[in-house]
Formats: C-alpha cells, sequence, structure tokens
C-alpha cells in the first residue's frame, strides 16, 4: 500500500484491473483503493508480471503492506504465486458487500459474517429483526447472529445497516486536511511574503494568443501562472522538495501541486509533473484533465504522492491575497490571488494595469527570506516576458 | 436554423448542471452575477463554453466573456449571436 501523502496511515482497497499472468508497465494503474481523498487509481512503481493478488475488496490495508506480488525480469510469475502463503480464508466472499466507498467503517466486518450462515443454510432470526431486516432492504443471509442466543437479533440487524451506510466522505476529508494542517502550524515555522506583480502584459499577450484559437484550445491565465512558477522555481531549489527526518530533500522535479477546492467542501492538491519542461499547450491539455478528474474524485497515485510544492490560485472570483499553510513535508506554497485593475505607474505616468498578488509561505529550517524573495522577484520577471513561457 | 429564447436558455442552463449539478435555478438571481452564485472558476467556465459550442454551435470569444456576466445577460448575447429573434412583449 502506496503511502498518498503524510498523513495516510492505511486505505481500503476496492478493486483489481489486472489479472495474475499480466504484464504490466511501469505507471500503469493496477488498482483502485478509497482515501480520505476519495477513490485513487494506484500506479504500479515497478514493471514485470503479476504473480499474485494478494489485497481483496473491503479489506483496510495499512501503508506499506504488500497487496501483490509481482515478478520481474527473469522470474517465473507462477513459481512466486505458487510460493506464496495463500493469504485469505477460504471462502471469504469479498464480492457479496458492496465495497466501493467503504473508508472509516468497512465492510469488512460484514464480508467476513456473510461467509458464515448456519451450516444447515437456515439462519434463526427474530421476528422483529425479520421485519427490521425488510424495512431496512438488508439481505438476511449476510447477518451473523451475535448475542447468547444464536439468533439474529434486531441490534444485528441495526449495526448492519449502519455498516453498510456510506460513510461521510466530506467527514473524512475534513479531517485529513485537520491533520495535515494542525501538523504544518505545529512543525513548519512558516514565514511569508508578498509581492504585488503587473500582469498586464502576460494578460494581454495570452488574449491574443487565445484569439487565435477554437474554444477547445484556449489557454486559461492559471496556466501561464504555473509555468512561471515552475520556472521561477529554478532559481531557488530549496522551496521544491520535502523536509523529512530533520533535512531538506529536494525534488526531483517540478511537480506542482494545484488546489482544487471541491463543490461541497473540501480541497485536494494533486500533481503537475514537470510543468517547466511543458509547453503551455501540454500543459493546459494535461491541466484541464487534472481538473476534471479531481472534481470526480479520480486521481491518480502519483499525482496525490508527488507534489514537490503547491500553489494555490484564487482565480477570478476570490480575494486578492493569500497566504497558504505549507503541506508538510512539502516546504513551501505559492498563492496567486484574483487579478484586478490596478492604477500603475510606468515611465512617470500613471496607466491602469491588471496586478495580482503572488505570495509565498515557506519552511524556515530550509530556507530564508532573502531566498524567498528571489523567488517572487524571480516570478515577477518571467511574467514580464509571457513569450518564453509559451 | 430557428431557436426559440428559452431553447438558448436551456441549453446554457444544461451546460451550467453540467459542471454545478448541485445548482437550483430557482434560487439563482438571472440579473446578478451567476459565477459568484455557484462558485463557477475561470476552468468550468471555459468547460461551460465549451459544452455550449458543441451542444448549439455557438463560439464566445474570450472577449465577449464580459457579456456573459448574468443568466439574463448570458441568454441575451447567446441569442443575438444565433439570431434569434428577440423576445416579444
Amino acid at each position: 500500500m502506496p503511502s498518498l501523502g503524510a498523513d495516510m496511515e492505511d486505505g481500503t482497497f476496492v478493486e483489481w484491473n489486472v489479472e495474475p499472468g499480466q504484464n504490466v508497465a511501469r505507471g500503469q494503474v493496477i488498482c483502485v483503493v478509497e482515501t480520505q481523498k476519495g477513490a485513487v487509481d494506484v500506479e504500479i512503481w515497478e514493471g514485470g508480471v503479476l504473480a499474485k493478488l494478494i489485497a481483496s475488496p473491503g479489506k483496510k490495508i495499512p501503508v506499506g503492506q504488500v497487496m501483490a506480488l509481482v515478478a520481474t525480469a527473469g522470474e517465473d510469475w507462477k513459481a512466486i504465486a505458487a510460493a506464496a502463503p495463500s493469504p485469505l480464508p477460504v471462502g471469504a466472499p469479498p464480492a457479496a458487500t458492496p465495497v466501493t466507498g467503504a473508508t472509516e467503517r468497512p465492510a469488512a466486518a460484514l464480508a467476513a459474517s456473510g461467509a458464515v450462515p448456519s451450516s444447515s443454510g437456515r439462519l434463526k432470526v427474530s421476528p422483529a429483526a425479520r421485519r427490521r431486516a425488510a424495512e431496512l432492504g438488508i439481505d438476511l443471509a449476510t447477518l451473523k447472529p451475535s448475542g447468547a442466543l444464536a439468533a439474529v437479533s434486531m441490534a444485528d440487524v441495526e449495526s448492519a445497516a449502519a455498516a453498510t451506510k456510506p460513510p461521510d466522505r466530506q467527514t473524512a476529508m475534513r479531517d485529513a486536511i485537520a491533520a495535515a494542517m494542525s501538523r504544518s502550524k505545529r512543525e513548519i515555522p512558516h514565514y511569508y511574503l508578498a509581492n504585488e506583480i503587473n500582469v498586464e502584459c502576460a494578460a494581454s499577450w495570452l488574449e491574443k494568443r487565445n484569439a487565435a484559437l477554437p474554444i477547445g484550445d484556449r489557454v486559461l491565465f492559471a496556466a501561464v501562472e504555473l509555468k512561471a512558477v515552475a520556472c521561477a522555481l529554478r532559481e531557488t531549489p530549496e522551496l521544491n522538495g520535502f523536509y523529512e527526518r530533520g533535512a531538506f530533500r529536494p525534488g526531483t522535479g517540478m511537480h506542482l501541486g494545484v488546489a482544487v477546492s471541491l463543490r461541497g467542501g473540501g480541497l485536494v492538491a494533486p500533481a503537475l509533473h514537470d510543468v517547466d519542461k511543458l509547453s503551455l499547450a501540454d500543459l493546459m491539455v494535461q491541466l484541464k484533465d487534472l481538473l476534471r478528474r479531481a472534481r470526480s474524485g479520480q486521481l491518480r497515485s502519483s499525482e496525490i504522492a508527488d507534489p514537490t510544492i503547491t500553489v494555490t490560485n484564487l482565480g477570478d472570483l476570490g480575494v486578492e491575497t493569500v497566504f497558504g499553510v505549507i503541506y508538510p513535508p512539502q516546504v513551501a506554497l505559492v498563492g496567486l490571488g484574483r487579478s484586478t485593475v490596478k492604477p500603475w505607474v510606468v515611465g512617470g505616468a500613471v496607466a491602469p494595469a491588471r496586478v495580482l498578488q503572488a505570495t509565498l509561505s515557506a519552511d524556515h529550517r530550509v530556507s530564508d527570506g532573502m531566498r524567498g524573495a528571489r523567488f517572487l522577484v524571480e516570478l515577477d520577471r518571467l511574467l514580464q516576458q509571457p513569450e518564453g513561457l509559451a | 436554423m430557428s431557436m426559440s429564447r428559452d431553447e438558448v436558455r436551456n441549453a446554457l442552463i444544461d451546460s451550467i448542471l453540467a459542471v454545478a449539478p448541485e445548482a437550483d435555478f430557482a434560487l439563482v438571481r438571472p440579473d446578478r452575477p451567476v459565477r459568484g452564485q455557484l462558485d463557477i472558476d475561470s476552468f468550468d467556465f471555459l468547460t461551460i463554453l465549451v459544452h455550449l459550442h458543441e451542444k448549439i454551435g455557438v463560439d464566445v470569444p474570450e472577449s465577449d466573456y464580459g457579456k456573459m456576466v448574468t443568466l439574463d445577460g448570458a441568454v441575451d448575447y447567446l441569442a443575438r449571436r444565433l439570431g434569434v429573434e428577440p423576445a416579444k412583449t
């Protein structure tokens, strides 16, 4: 089970997309796991032949536990599969209960109990319990008596009903945000910087560019901002990476976590990979795909686990300035506010210009204000030469 | 092609519902900025326009985004662009 963020302790297994004997390539989506951030498509980090699938639907699996065995080049997958101990008690029927969406209260207990209807095939059920089960739509065959009477009671039916209720995704996500942000404020000595940037030049350059493009190819200003942030980070690599076990580990690329607020509350900040190396058109295609999947709850494990820095962009609906809270173990967060038209002095004359507030929240254990300032100044410089960001 | 004003309005509402399925148009003030009422960010707005383009073939240039601020304003603008007869009063 991969760790999809510092705050993740376990995940509930949903389903396999692959079969034993199948070839898999590094980065291929092989299964789906339900986390506090929603259902995540898990990518395999090593290629080979899948020998044995160990994780089963509905099971809560701690981070680090084996989910499957993979035969690498030169290994015989059948031999590996045969040598592996059988992971599950025979007859456990994971498919007996719905498993999607089971997070806090996994259906595992229910699934396990479903394995044992009485040996005669008939189950003793009190009349009241039978009525209640019918009302709630609970299948009596999935129940197991818990009391001394060896008959299914009203309480058994009620607890089964509670266990099959969809978990409260909102609550789970709120808990995850609370845990990560509390840790951040407890452990990370933040410092904050802000700089007003004139984006008139970049915004009008983009408008001209978009005017010549069909609607599906138009680029949002947010994409220009992301590209500028990624390129500016080349100057200050100490803002891009992780603080772990008392030391800074630089990121292996500019993988920007894009903060996406979800309808109905909560947010996720999945990664766009190697943003500094993408053309603006490719970046826009990837951004659209990422936003769409973030909102429909179809993110990939690498997108959840890889961000080396987070960018929060309030777009054109929000306020002018945002000072973010760093998402641990990252060491910086860039906040971009709403652009507004303001009077701006150019060559001794006042002219209207679109202006936005760029802010940086950074970890003082890793960098100082002087370096953070350098990042914001570089960001400003890059946005004055938008052609260089295409 | 002849489309009524109501059809334009319905197409717009369908496109908005595609990105904001929880939107309740009984509560939306048609004369106030619609994006703030429904939390439609710039990405959602672009998605709505792409949807509208597919549905009723209208291409809204970026320079006209300012004419689509309110629901009523957007319907007026789209109807004009599609050559729909003005509403009879």
